[in-house]
């Protein structure tokens, strides 16, 4: 990372007061007015439209490795993504997970 | 509307937003020990918690700026994570909306991802709550997630200068994005916004750092949306 201070604080304050303003928005200024249908449709998948692409490329070239692929990162990838969605947990998706990758590292 | 049923509907709060500490504790952990490998220092990571508290957009945050993101990439991403929030916002109004406007604020910095789903469910369910009864419910799924995530990144911070390389904590953020988005995936809608957004991130990779991902978000946010129009004709 290569920021100054100043503008890593910067880079919270904005956060901060942005994602301030995003909560405050209907409750604190907007009342009783609806969002048109189109834009809630489009929100309604904000959270998986951007994070899986955030993922992937680490995913599929991890730093660690010096960006090539590795089997152990991968096949956690997959089995954290499996095991969240078939119990609906994303506690227990995480643990399998990190325990497959513990696992994986250590017998290669 | 007495201050006892109001004090219940408090403690009823508090009492179950317990299973969300045991996922949001070691979360904001994980956020101390992945920001301070990043490079911020204990009172960056802490400020962030404080004044950002919402977890996804500040892993992101921090994800972008290990690559050294430009700032405007950093902080759109960021903030697009935090949209939704907008929709909790325009949920909550017509409960909340009638509460003073020091309430409101305040219930505007603590609507998180636990404390919307827990209190949305609790007032469907609960129809005759009464305005103070429904803020007490509000703040008490908060009186202790609150320190909680504060305290957590502290010691996720503090102790993250200590752990050993070989603990491959790079790999930390990865699995818990996975493991927030898996349960999501419950729609075809769902389905087809995260893979279009996998695709569009990996083709869209060769762009400047950190802005395939904007790119990639808003068309996947299309994708979703077109899929769930669609299916309801």
């Amino acid at each position: 990372m290569s920021y100054s201070d100043a503008t890593v604080w910067t880079i919270i304050a904005i956060m901060g007061i942005g994602t301030y303003l995003i909560r405050f928005s209907f409750l604190g200024l907007i009342g009783n007015r609806q969002m048109p249908e189109w834009v809630l449709r489009h929100l309604r998948y904000t959270p998986v439209a951007v994070l899986p692409g955030l993922v992937a490329p680490l995913v599929v070239w991890p730093d660690a490795t010096g960006g090539s692929p590795d089997p152990a990162r991968m096949a956690a990838a997959l089995i954290t993504l499996a095991v969240s969605w078939w119990r609906s947990s994303m506690l227990q998706g995480a643990v399998v997970g990190a325990a497959t990758l513990a696992l994986l590292l250590w017998i290669s | 509307m007495t201050s006892t049923t109001r004090k219940s509907a408090f403690v009823r709060g508090t009492l179950d937003s317990v299973p969300f500490l045991v996922v949001g504790v070691p979360f904001a952990v994980l956020f101390g020990v992945v920001a301070t490998e990043a490079g911020l220092d204990v009172a960056q990571v802490l400020g962030m918690s404080i004044l950002v508290i919402a977890g996804a957009s500040q892993f992101t945050a921090v994800q972008l700026m290990s690559d050294n993101a430009p700032v405007w990439t950093v902080l759109a991403a960021a903030l697009a994570v935090n949209l939704r929030m907008a929709m909790y916002s325009a949920s909550l109004q017509p409960h909340l909306g009638a509460a003073r406007f020091r309430q409101r604020a305040l219930v505007s910095y603590l609507n998180v991802d636990g404390s919307y789903a827990l209190s949305i469910q609790e007032y469907e369910a609960r129809p005759a709550m009464t305005l103070g009864e429904k803020l007490g419910y509000f703040f008490g799924t908060m009186v202790l997630m609150t320190p909680l995530w504060f305290a957590g990144s502290w010691v996720g911070a503090v102790a993250g200068q200590a752990l050993p390389e070989s603990l491959a904590m790079d790999f930390a953020m990865p699995i818990l994005f996975l493991a927030l988005v898996g349960p999501m995936l419950r729609t075809l809608a769902h389905l087809g916004a995260a893979v279009t957004s996998v695709l569009a991130a990996m083709l869209l990779s060769f762009m400047p750092q950190g802005t395939g991902i904007l790119l990639a978000g808003l068309v996947a946010m299309a994708v979703g949306a077109e899929i769930e129009r669609r299916m309801k004709r």
